[in-house]
């Protein structure tokens, strides 16, 4: 992939002025895919979300792009029908046949996980050309912090309180991108906003595969997170380093562990409370009282890390 | 070179999917549903054998649908679909989108009742429903009717004065899988017809980027923005008109907002949209060979809404039925009626109109029902009462 250097020379397709807040990671993931697109031309989708009513305040546009938004649940089969259109506009001779350009989908986690599932699973398994990112936070932040189907285990939600009788959310997290994976789509990755690197290179074979590809992106949501927005990026690594957000992808079939991750596997991964401490949404968790629920998450984040290296082949 | 018309037996579903092949659309997406899905199978058949280049998208559900037809359009495509009853229920919010992008997108709308309890059958409550979703509505009594009005609503839409989705309705089994007598024309002269799509502010045009589907809450420009759909809409009125004219020349067959028979020295007149209205016609003539004055109006274009056209036909009427083909819970009758009734408020002399709520479901329309509608009419004419409340016409 192209180098960093090389990268700061590529026009970024969203431009700075949006109305996300300090430290958001929505933008960031953003910017650090369409930097994977090449110099192909994009069309970008959004589902509604934070990063829709930031970045397109009518009559203004983020998007140096063309862009479309057009409901929350929809933005898979939205884009499928822009890529559609590219299809059949070169049938019919209107675009030249060896035109090149590239579609992305952007949804959050609640209209990814839940919502657009549907609507996602679908587009995946007709298999046009076009890449989708969920930018997972772990809630509704749009609407105000209320429980997805992508919330942690244990976390504050607006819709998973913390009282006498519950402590959070009581559910785990669901496991997106492997549902992705079993549609048998030729790309699907798992990424950070805090590796750079190894996700615009992801977003670059995501957008090189002939048919969908799917990537599902941690970004930070410092309002929701109850965490500091100057340190967005490092919370997102915790994620990482501690399993609770592994790296890898699903080539072709084949799952490989990414390697930062690799190198998680022999020096071991921090503590889930090393993800959990600098977020607000977690602080009933380390409380004493909690230490077994505490203990429940960090089974949860191992067993998953097992099933992962199983499927890994590490 | 003359039109080619060609005579054949076909459905309605047959009629529409060769309408919707010779309008060439640039993609299709949709989603089978009863009794639509004659129209997505052949339609799906013309793409196997290559009898049309569109890029047919198999969307799994209708929401899904129509977000596809969306996302075509605005890339600069011609976009056709075909739902109905509960598929057109599952669009819903899905269809302001597409008139609130103004998305000419053209979409068949099979009639159905909504579930529950579950119902395969025609009537008009799934379009009812969506009357106020800023779609142009056109409806068609005969296999006929749905193939002229498929190639005409790929005119409307796409006219830059108009820019608005229309649905092309007609009643789903009865007019959907009946076999009737038909015309169809020859592929270039429905071509030259509906021409080609020169889209607007599309996707695709990556050198001019374009932003589709902004955010104008906050203090920003809604209002504003439903206020100019409802300037293109009443716009469309004399597009629709237009188009029917120059189709009108083309096919030999005339097309109106409404259709008026057997009006000019009518003195009794029934209102209706869709396939009943060939019954109203037939017992019409009937009860004009008892030496009832007899009339029909027959409403091909529910929106825009014709009420002037309608207040010039049914002026001077001694009583007048509206029937609706669908319910509108708690309010003072059908949508059919209360629009018409509100077409005649300004007229000098008060016009009597009764309404009756008739084949839900599709529950038979007979011919004595029909009759009775007239025989009611002709007592409100000959100074008897005139019946308060709303009548449902053959509920057992």
């Amino acid at each position: 992939m192209a180098n960093l250097r090389e990268l700061t020379h590529r026009e970024d397709r969203l431009e700075g002025g949006h109305r996300l807040c300090a430290g958001c990671g929505a933008s960031i993931a953003v910017r650090q895919i369409l930097l994977g697109a090449g110099t192909d031309p994009v069309v970008a989708g959004c589902a509604t979300s934070c990063l829709e009513v930031s970045t397109s305040i009518y009559p203004y546009s983020s998007w140096k792009t063309p862009f479309i938004h057009s409901a929350f649940e929809n933005a898979a089969a939205t884009i499928s029908g822009v890529e559609a259109a590219f299809k059949g506009l070169k049938a019919a001779g209107k675009i030249p046949a060896d035109k090149k350009m590239k579609f992305v989908a952007f949804g959050g986690d609640g209209g990814t996980y839940d919502i657009g599932l549907q609507s996602l699973s679908g587009a995946m398994e007709r298999g046009h050309d076009m890449v989708y990112v969920c930018y997972d936070n772990g809630a509704y932040m749009n609407t105000g912090i209320q429980r997805s189907s992508a919330t942690p285990k244990g976390a504050w939600a607006t819709t998973a309180e913390v009282g006498v009788a519950q402590q959070g959310k009581t559910q785990k997290r669901k496991d997106l991108t492997s549902i992705i994976a079993a549609h048998g789509v030729p790309y699907v990755a798992q990424g950070s906003i805090s590796h750079w690197k190894d996700l615009t290179s992801k977003a670059e074979k995501a957008f090189a595969v002939d048919g969908p590809a799917f990537l599902n992106v941690l970004a930070t949501c410092p309002r929701g997170w109850r965490s500091a927005y100057n340190k967005s990026v490092e919370h997102a690594k915790l994620g990482v380093q501690t399993g609770y957000w592994p790296l890898f992808e699903v080539e072709q079939g084949e799952w490989k562990l990414s390697s930062p991750c690799k190198a998680l596997v022999k020096t071991g991964r921090k503590p889930i409370e090393e993800f959990l401490k600098p977020q607000g949404r977690f602080r009933h968790l380390l409380k004493p009282e909690n230490a077994e629920l505490l203990a429940e998450v960090q089974a949860d984040v191992d067993a998953y890390w097992e099933y992962l290296l199983k499927r890994c082949g590490e | 070179m003359p039109v080619e018309h060609k005579t054949v037996a076909a459905t309605g579903n047959n009629m529409v999917a060769e309408a919707m092949r010779q309008c060439a659309p640039d993609v299709v997406a949709a989603y089978p549903i009863t009794p639509q899905t004659t129209i997505v199978e052949e339609f799906a058949r013309y793409v196997a054998q290559g009898k049309v280049r569109t890029e047919y998208v198999t969307t799994e559900s209708e929401h899904s649908a129509m977000s596809a037809c969306i996302g075509a359009s605005a890339a600069g495509a011609r976009v056709m679909t075909a739902t109905c009853g509960p598929g057109l229920a599952m669009m819903w919010e899905m269809l302001y989108i597409a008139s609130g992008m103004r998305l000419p997108i053209v979409m068949l709308n099979t009639n159905r009742a909504l579930s529950a309890p579950i119902n395969i059958h025609c009537d008009h409550s799934d379009v009812m429903g969506a009357r106020d979703a800023g779609w142009i509505l056109l409806f068609a009594e005969t296999a006929q009717e749905a193939y002229d009005n498929t190639i005409m609503s790929i005119r409307v839409a796409e006219d830059p004065d108009v820019l608005l989705p229309v649905m092309s309705c007609l009643d789903g089994f009865i007019t959907t899988h009946s076999i009737d007598r038909a015309q169809t024309m020859d592929d270039e002269s429905v071509g030259a017809f509906v021409g080609d799509y020169t889209p607007q502010n599309a996707l695709l045009d990556a050198d001019n980027p374009v932003s589709h589907g902004n955010f104008a809450g906050l203090g920003g420009p809604y209002f504003e923005f439903k206020r100019s759909q409802r300037i293109a809409m009443d716009r469309s009125k004399s597009v629709i008109e237009r188009v029917g004219a120059e189709f009108a020349e083309l096919s030999g067959r005339p097309f109106g907002l409404i259709e008026t028979d057997m009006m000019d020295d009518a003195e009794v007149a029934i209102v209706v949209i869709g396939s009943s209205a060939g019954n109203v016609r037939h017992v019409a003539k009937q009860m004009r060979a008892e030496g009832v004055k007899a009339g029909l109006v027959k409403v091909r274009c529910f929106r825009p809404f014709p009420a002037a056209e309608l207040a010039a036909a049914l002026s001077g009427m001694k009583a007048v039925a509206v029937l609706d083909r669908s319910e509108s819970f708690g309010a003072e009758g059908g949508p059919l009626f209360m629009e018409t009734r509100s077409a005649l408020y300004d007229l000098e002399r008060r016009v009597p109109v009764v309404n009756y709520i008739y084949g839900l479901g599709g529950s038979d329309v007979r011919l004595d029902l029909i009759r009775s509608v007239y025989t009611d009419l002709s007592d409100i004419a000959a100074g008897g009462e005139v019946p308060a409340g709303l009548h449902y016409l053959g509920a057992r």
